[in-house]
C-alpha cells in the first residue's frame, strides 16, 4: 500500500515538474511583444518583416521608417539609458555586439538580448530571417530577404559583362576639401554594395571596412570612378556644385578628368538594412546608366 | 660641451651658426621629404614640362600631395616649437605649451561645431572647418585676454595660467557635450580632427596661415632680449628697464596668434611645442636670441621628418603625424636628458 502511495506520488511530482519545465519553456519560446532596438539597420529590418507593431522604443538615431520618430528613444551605441529600458519591461532587446557589459545586464534582467554587428552583404540577408525567427515573422522575413536577394540579382544581371570601373566609393569628407577623406575598403556591405553595382574596388586589396585616404594615395591609385555617399538630405544643386569642384584640383585622376564623379544623397545608402539593394542600385545606375535604359 | 664653449662667443657668430646649422636640417628635411611617401614616383617624369600637368600623375603626386604637406610640416612645426618656446618663457615653466592657454581648445570646438553642423561657411581660402577653427581660437584668446589683464595692472602669468587651464577644462567639456549630442559619424571625424594631420592637399590653406604667422615672428623677433630677461622673474625684468605688462602681453598675443595660424591648418599635433623647445636648448643653451630661431627651424624639420615616417611606415595607411610625433620625440628627449644629466 504505502510503496503504491510512495510511487503515485513520485508520478504526481515528476509530471508537475514535467509540466512546468515544459511551461517555462513555452514561456521562453513565446514570441517578444516588447522590442527596444538599439540599432538603426534592425529597427528598419523589423518594419519591413512586419514586427513594428512589437517595437516599444528605438535609439535617438533613428529616423526610419518615419513611425519610428513617434517612439521613445532610448540611447544609443555609447549612451544606452538601461534604467530607461529596463523601466519599460521589454522582453527583448537589440543592440550592437560591443556592447558587452549591457548585454549581461539584461539577461541578468531576464530580458532577452539579441546582439548583432555590422558585416557584409550577406550578412544584412541572413540578419533578416534570424530577426524574422526570433519576432515570429519567418513567411514575412523570407519574403523580405528574398526580395532583397532577387533585386541584388537583378542589378547583378544588369551590369554584367561591362566594364567594371575602378572606382572609389567615398562616404566622409571635411567640407570643401578631400582631408580627412574616408573611403571603402575591401571588407563590408559597402565593398560588396559596389561589387553588385558594377565596379571595382580601388581598396579591395585593403582588409579593412574604412580606409582613411590621402592625397598622395588619392592621385595614386587613380580611380575611373568616384562615388561619394553623403548622409543627410540633398543640398542646393550650388552647394552640390562645389562639393564636387573640389576634385578638380586632382585631375589626373582619370574621374576626374572624364566628369565621372558622382555624389549620392540619403541615409540609406550606409544603413545595412532592408534599403541595401535601392542604394546598390543608385551607385549601378551611376556607374552603369547604360544599363538600366 | 658645446654650449659652454658658446657662452663665451659673441651672439653674432653663435646666431649665424645655429642660422646655418639649423637651416641646412630644415632644407635637408624639405629636399628630402617629398621624394619619399606611400607610392614610388618617376622624378624624371614629374619635372617634365612637356607632358601635360593635368596627365602627369607624378607630378600631381609631388605637387599637389607631397609638397603642399611638407610645407605644412614647415609651416606648423616652425609655428607650434617657437610658440612653444615662448610660452614657456613666459611663464617660466618647462612645462607650458602653445596648447595651455586654451587656444587649441578653443580651435577645436570652433572645428567640431563645424563638423556636427555641417557649416558650409567657407571664406576666401579658408574651407568650412580651417575657418571655424580659426575663429574658436581667436575668440579663446580674446577670453583670456580680457580675464587676465584687469585694467593698469600687470598682467599676471599665476592668473592667466589659472584662466588658460579652467578655459580648456570648460572648453574640454563642451566639447565632450557637442560629440555626445553628435551621430556615430560625426563624432569619429571629430575625433580624427583632435589628432591632426599635415595632408592640406593644396597650397591655398597654407598661404592663408602666411600673415599670421608673419605677425608672430616679428613680434618674436623683437621680444627675444624681454623674455631671456623674464624667464629670471618679473622683477628682475622690471629692474632691467623692461615694460614687463607690454612684454608679457606682446608674448601672450604673438604665441596665441601663431598657434591658432597652425593649429588651424592641420589640428592640434601634439607634443612638438613642448618637446622642440626643451630638445634645443640642450643643444644650443639657453639664450631666447638664440633658442627661438632654433626651436622654429628644428620644430620644422622635426615635424616634416615625423610626418614622413607617418605616411610612409605602414604604406598604404598613413598614421596621423602626431602619434609620431610622441612617440620618436619621446624617448629621444628622455635619451637627451639621461645623457646630459
Amino acid at each position: 500500500m504505502a510503496a503504491r502511495a510512495t510511487r503515485l506520488i513520485a508520478y504526481i511530482v515528476f509530471a508537475f515538474g514535467l509540466a512546468m519545465s515544459l511551461a517555462a519553456r513555452v514561456q521562453g519560446l513565446a514570441l517578444p511583444s516588447r522590442i527596444v532596438s538599439l540599432v538603426p539597420a534592425l529597427t528598419e529590418m523589423l518594419y519591413a518583416i512586419g514586427a513594428g507593431p512589437q517595437v516599444i522604443a528605438v535609439s535617438s538615431y533613428d529616423d526610419y521608417p518615419p513611425e519610428v520618430r513617434k517612439l521613445p528613444r532610448v540611447g544609443a551605441l555609447l549612451d544606452p539609458d538601461t534604467e530607461r529600458i529596463l523601466a519599460m519591461r521589454p522582453d527583448l532587446v537589440l543592440l550592437y555586439g560591443s556592447q558587452e557589459s549591457l548585454i549581461g545586464q539584461f539577461q541578468r534582467a531576464g530580458i532577452g538580448a539579441f546582439s548583432y554587428r555590422h558585416g557584409d552583404l550577406s550578412h544584412i540577408i541572413a540578419t533578416v530571417r534570424r530577426l524574422g525567427e526570433v519576432t515570429g515573422h519567418v513567411p514575412e522575413a523570407t519574403r523580405v530577404s528574398g526580395e532583397i536577394e532577387q533585386h541584388l540579382d537583378e542589378i547583378r544581371r544588369r551590369v554584367a559583362g561591362r566594364v567594371r570601373p575602378r572606382t572609389l566609393v567615398v562616404f566622409g569628407r571635411e567640407r570643401l576639401t578631400l582631408r580627412n577623406l574616408y573611403a571603402s575598403g575591401g571588407r563590408g556591405f559597402i565593398h560588396d554594395m559596389l561589387g553588385v553595382a558594377g565596379g571595382a574596388d580601388v581598396f579591395a586589396e585593403v582588409d579593412r571596412e574604412s580606409v582613411q585616404v590621402s592625397t598622395e594615395t588619392l592621385l595614386a591609385r587613380a580611380p575611373d570612378a568616384i562615388v561619394e555617399l553623403h548622409v543627410g538630405a540633398m543640398p542646393s544643386v550650388e552647394q552640390q556644385r562645389k562639393e564636387k569642384n573640389v576634385w578638380l584640383q586632382l585631375e589626373s585622376i582619370p574621374a576626374v578628368r572624364n566628369g565621372r564623379v558622382y555624389l549620392l544623397y540619403g541615409d540609406h545608402l550606409v544603413v545595412p538594412g532592408p534599403r541595401v539593394a535601392r542604394a546598390t542600385e543608385e551607385i549601378a545606375r551611376v556607374l552603369h546608366p547604360g544599363a538600366f535604359k | 660641451m658645446t654650449s659652454a664653449l658658446a657662452v663665451q662667443r659673441p651672439i653674432r657668430a653663435r646666431l649665424t651658426t645655429t642660422i646655418v646649422g639649423f637651416g641646412m636640417l630644415v632644407i635637408g628635411a624639405c629636399v628630402l621629404a617629398p621624394l619619399v611617401g606611400s607610392t614610388r614616383i618617376n622624378l624624371i617624369r614629374a619635372f617634365d614640362r612637356t607632358i601635360p600637368f593635368s596627365n602627369n600623375v607624378d607630378a600631381q603626386i609631388f605637387f599637389v600631395a607631397r609638397l603642399p604637406r611638407v610645407l605644412a610640416g614647415v609651416v606648423v612645426g616652425a609655428a607650434l616649437a617657437s610658440a612653444g618656446a615662448v610660452m614657456q618663457a613666459l611663464f617660466r615653466n618647462p612645462l607650458a605649451t602653445p596648447e595651455t592657454l586654451g587656444v587649441s581648445a578653443g580651435a577645436a570646438l570652433g572645428a567640431i561645431l563645424a563638423i556636427t553642423l555641417g557649416s558650409p561657411l567657407a571664406f576666401g581660402p579658408f574651407s568650412p572647418v580651417p575657418l571655424a577653427s580659426l575663429a574658436g581660437a581667436l575668440a579663446a584668446i580674446a577670453i583670456v585676454y580680457m580675464l587676465a589683464s584687469a585694467p593698469r595692472r600687470v598682467l599676471s602669468t599665476a592668473i592667466l595660467l589659472l584662466a588658460g587651464v579652467t578655459l580648456n577644462a570648460f572648453i574640454s567639456a563642451v566639447i565632450l557635450f557637442v560629440q555626445y549630442m553628435a551621430d556615430f559619424t560625426q563624432s569619429y571625424r571629430a575625433i580624427r580632427w583632435l589628432i591632426g594631420d599635415l595632408d592640406v592637399g593644396a597650397y591655398m590653406p597654407i598661404v592663408a596661415t602666411i600673415p599670421f604667422l608673419i605677425i608672430a615672428f616679428a613680434i618674436f623677433a623683437t621680444l627675444a632680449s624681454s623674455l631671456n630677461l623674464l624667464s629670471l622673474g618679473a622683477d628682475v625684468a622690471a629692474t632691467r628697464g623692461i615694460d614687463v605688462a607690454n612684454a608679457q602681453r606682446l608674448a601672450f598675443v604673438s604665441a596665441s596668434l601663431a598657434t591658432s595660424a597652425a593649429v588651424s591648418l592641420a589640428g592640434p599635433i601634439a607634443f612638438v611645442g613642448i618637446i622642440v623647445p626643451h630638445l634645443v636648448r640642450l643643444m644650443v643653451g639657453v639664450d631666447h636670441r638664440i633658442v627661438l630661431p632654433a626651436s622654429a627651424m628644428f620644430g620644422a624639420s622635426f615635424l616634416v621628418g615625423c610626418d614622413l615616417v607617418a605616411r610612409t611606415v605602414i604604406a598604404p595607411i598613413e598614421l596621423p603625424v602626431g602619434i609620431i610625433t610622441a612617440v620618436v620625440g619621446g624617448p629621444f628627449f628622455l635619451w637627451l636628458l639621461v645623457r646630459r644629466g
